[in-house]
């Protein structure tokens, strides 16, 4: 018998462990190559860009591959007195192809960054060098620029020998490694990008909670009018989502400009006078009202899901056992509504975070977000690599603030309808 | 301590909620202080809009409740006092049961003290007394109803209100909560006003039943009342079960009257009817028409036997008498009743007293 194992065995004599996972197996896959196409399309689409993301974003070869033979004889430099003979020469050894094929120009501008001044010295040996003679190459390369005798320059081009850097992570936070190798912060005035950073976690906010005030009333007369109102409101809270994003951010432009009919109305009001028609786009006000306006839906589905699950009898019951009317809310309604506030919210605030049309559009100089600068880097200096930076930290203040979110109200709580 | 008799009054309430159709027409009610009242009727009869007004959840388009003699119809519900218990039980889902009795004493503003001391009270009351920190989701639905019953009664209130609390039960836990809901109401003495469509719920429960139909208020009396003597054919037919007989008074005398049907006549008690040609319809319960009744009854007559159904402790015979295919009898399963079978004619004697001329149908 199967007492000896402890093994349960069928009628069959097949241990029961197995029978069950042949008898399932089917089924596994079965379920697995209904999800195999969204398996793949996500690791395609998704999985795959973020990885060359993040390869891009930490990517320095460049450097490294343009002076093979000056790293490895650099290997055993210390840093603190000049280079030996042999790094010298091996230097000229490199520039010397790349001046021959006429990128030495990349590396020209890759070495500025690191040390200011670098460029001219670099101009000025790739002139000299075609009449070096065999030999003693250090003499050479230091009497071409005195500069060469300085071990700052040296230092520098060590600096860039490993193939991979944070540097365009610390660039995001408007700092940098100095010659030292120590991270410090940029000049005052050059620090724009943590600025952005706190007006994008900013507007989000903002937007979140704007919409969370207008959402909520929105959904509890959804969850609470009969039937055939409620659906009449529904269409109207959907409606601007069939309509394109586009078309609704140029509707704003039309209503928020100076001469738009907002203004017009304060006007015509008496609110305003003529000649003094206040700014209402190409700031954050702009980019507030349209982004308020376009989430909306994000907030008020997840909210109305959850109301419609409230039955009102929660309410008379905390009236009838003598609650007011506001304590019954604030004690028993608002409670249970807060999974759909937490995953309006989450929605909302991780969409708005990433928004970039509408800030493009009418945020103006003082509107706009890190995802227009991410934009701007993508398209216009092409330093793709800083812009993928910048996105992947997006990316992961997303995941951080989802964390914290599930730390503080548990992601099994939230409830999307 | 003197009862007060119209503790609770409905003063020609009428209630409309589209101004067309009145649900309530002109009720008239009066609850005595400490009764255990019951709204019974059949859905839509307005039993449970009369607790929406009471609880002040609805507002009388026309008259006055009175509690204790005030007004109430400008109260808002929260300031009524009166306890409710409701269908779905609603109990708050994200409060333990501790939390859900402690609610009305906390915003009654009473001191932690006198709140753990009530919650026990109240639970050990519905013998729920381990259960304070569960949440209502991980109890049965009897014992979400007893909770529900513990926090309409935690804060004292004068007036209890039930609507159809049992519905969602099944049938054995039904009865238990009815018996244990009514040692509750004898024991604490608490006036409650319940609304249910479930007859035998009501007749087990209530000191005294309403029975609603249609917007209004058939009969007010007891449940032995209700059954014996039911004032119209609504009620006689609504509760317990009925055999009907319609036709014309022929003959009325001295508490008798003579009934012509289209076959044949019966003598019946004169109930609703006044006068010699009258339409009426004439109500017997099946148990107290008898198989060959050994006593001299004044009403006899002949049926063919054309359904036995076996019901363990009694059978109920299904017979043709006078014309009406669906008379029924209740026959108590003894081995004197060997002749009941298929086809057979029997003997069949009632008393005219037990066979009310109520109004038509």
């Amino acid at each position: 018998m199967s007492s000896e194992t402890g093994k349960i065995l069928t009628t069959d004599g097949i241990p029961l462990e197995e029978s069950l996972k042949q008898a399932e197996k089917k089924n596994k896959i079965k379920a697995f190559l209904l999800v195999a196409p969204l398996l793949l399309f996500l690791i395609i689409t998704y999985m795959i860009p973020i990885g060359d993301m993040f390869s891009r974003s930490i990517d320095d070869k460049m450097v490294t591959n343009m002076l093979p033979k000056t790293y490895k004889a650099m290997e055993n430099w210390d840093g603190k007195e000049l280079p030996s003979e042999e790094v010298f020469e091996a230097f000229y050894l490199d520039y010397k192809i790349l001046v021959k094929n006429k990128t030495a120009g990349k590396l020209q501008t890759q070495l500025n960054y690191e040390k200011n001044g670098f460029k001219s010295v670099l101009k000025k040996l790739a002139r000299k060098q075609k009449k070096f003679e065999e030999g003693n190459y250090k003499e050479q390369i230091m009497k071409v620029h005195k500069r060469w005798r300085n071990v700052e320059y040296w230092r520098a081009i060590k600096r860039r020998a490993p193939s991979y850097t944070y540097s365009k992570y610390l660039k995001g936070v408007d700092m940098y490694s100095n010659e030292d190798g120590k991270i410090v912060q940029v000049s005052e005035d050059r620090r724009i990008h943590r600025i952005l950073w706190i007006r994008t976690v900013e507007v989000a906010f903002f937007v979140t909670l704007f919409c969370f005030l207008m959402a909520y009333p929105i959904a509890h007369l959804l969850a609470t009018l009969p039937m055939k109102y409620s659906n009449l409101l529904m269409i109207c809270v959907l409606l601007p989502f069939w309509t394109s994003l586009l078309v609704r951010t140029a509707s704003w432009m039309i209503l928020l400009q100076q001469q738009g009919i907002v203004n017009d109305f304060f006007v015509w009001t008496g609110l305003v006078a003529d000649d003094n028609r206040p700014e209402m786009m190409y700031n954050k006000t702009g980019t507030y009202v349209a982004m308020t306006q376009i989430l909306l839906p994000f907030m008020v589905l997840p909210l109305y899901s959850v109301m419609k699950t409230i039955s009102p009898s929660l309410m008379r019951a905390g009236k009838s056992l003598g609650a007011t009317p506001a304590v019954a809310f604030f004690k028993v309604y608002f409670p249970l509504t807060i999974p759909g506030i937490g995953a309006g919210c989450l929605l909302v605030f991780i969409l708005a975070i990433g928004y970039y049309i509408t800030p493009a559009l009418v945020g103006g100089a003082s509107g706009t977000l890190i995802s227009n600068q991410i934009a701007y880097h993508m398209k216009s200096t092409l330093d793709w690599s800083f812009a993928s930076a910048m996105g992947l930290m997006l990316l992961t203040g997303v995941l951080a603030i989802y964390w914290i979110y599930n730390k503080l109200v548990g992601v099994d709580n939230i409830k999307l309808g | 301590m003197s009862k007060k008799a119209d503790f609770v009054k409905f003063d020609k309430v009428d209630k409309s909620y589209d101004g067309k159709v009145l649900v309530v027409k002109d009720l008239n009610l009066d609850i005595e202080e400490g009764e255990f009242v019951t709204m019974l009727g059949p859905s839509g009869s307005g039993k449970t809009t009369c607790l929406m007004m009471l609880a002040g959840f609805e507002t009388p388009t026309n008259g006055e409740i009175f509690l204790d003699n005030n007004p109430i119809s400008n109260i808002p519900p929260h300031k009524r006092g009166i306890g409710m218990v409701f269908q779905n039980y609603a109990l708050f889902p994200h409060m333990t049961v501790f939390e859900n009795l402690a609610f009305p004493l906390k915003v009654r503003k009473m001191s932690q003290e006198d709140i753990e001391k009530k919650v026990d009270k109240a639970l050990s009351m519905v013998s729920l007394g381990g259960f304070a920190n569960r949440m209502p989701g991980q109890l049965s639905g009897g014992q979400q109803q007893r909770v529900a019953v513990a926090r309409a009664l935690v804060f004292d209130p004068a007036v209890v209100l039930m609507d159809e609390p049992l519905g969602a039960l099944d049938k054995n836990l039904r009865e238990s909560m009815q018996y244990e809901i009514k040692h509750i109401h004898e024991s604490i003495g608490v006036t409650v006003v319940y609304v249910t469509h479930d007859q035998g719920e009501a007749l087990t429960m209530s000191n005294r039943i309403a029975v609603f139909n249609d917007g209004k208020v058939q009969q007010l009396s007891s449940p032995d009342k209700l059954y014996e003597e039911p004032v119209n054919s609504f009620v006689a037919e609504f509760i317990g079960e009925n055999n009907t007989f319609g036709g014309e008074v022929s003959e009325i005398s001295n508490g008798t009257c003579k009934v012509k049907l289209e076959k044949g006549e019966i003598i019946a008690n004169p109930i609703s009817v006044k006068s010699v040609g009258e339409k009426t319809t004439v109500s017997i319960r099946p148990e107290r028409a008898l198989i060959n009744p050994k006593d001299k009854m004044d009403n006899n007559q002949k049926g063919k036997i054309e359904e036995v159904i076996y019901h363990g402790d009694h059978t109920r015979v299904r017979l043709n008498l006078l014309g009406n295919s669906e008379f029924i009898l209740k026959v108590p399963n003894s081995s004197q009743n060997l002749d009941i079978k298929l086809g057979n004619e029997i003997n069949i004697g009632w008393n005219s007293h037990d066979a009310r001329a109520l109004d038509p149908k």
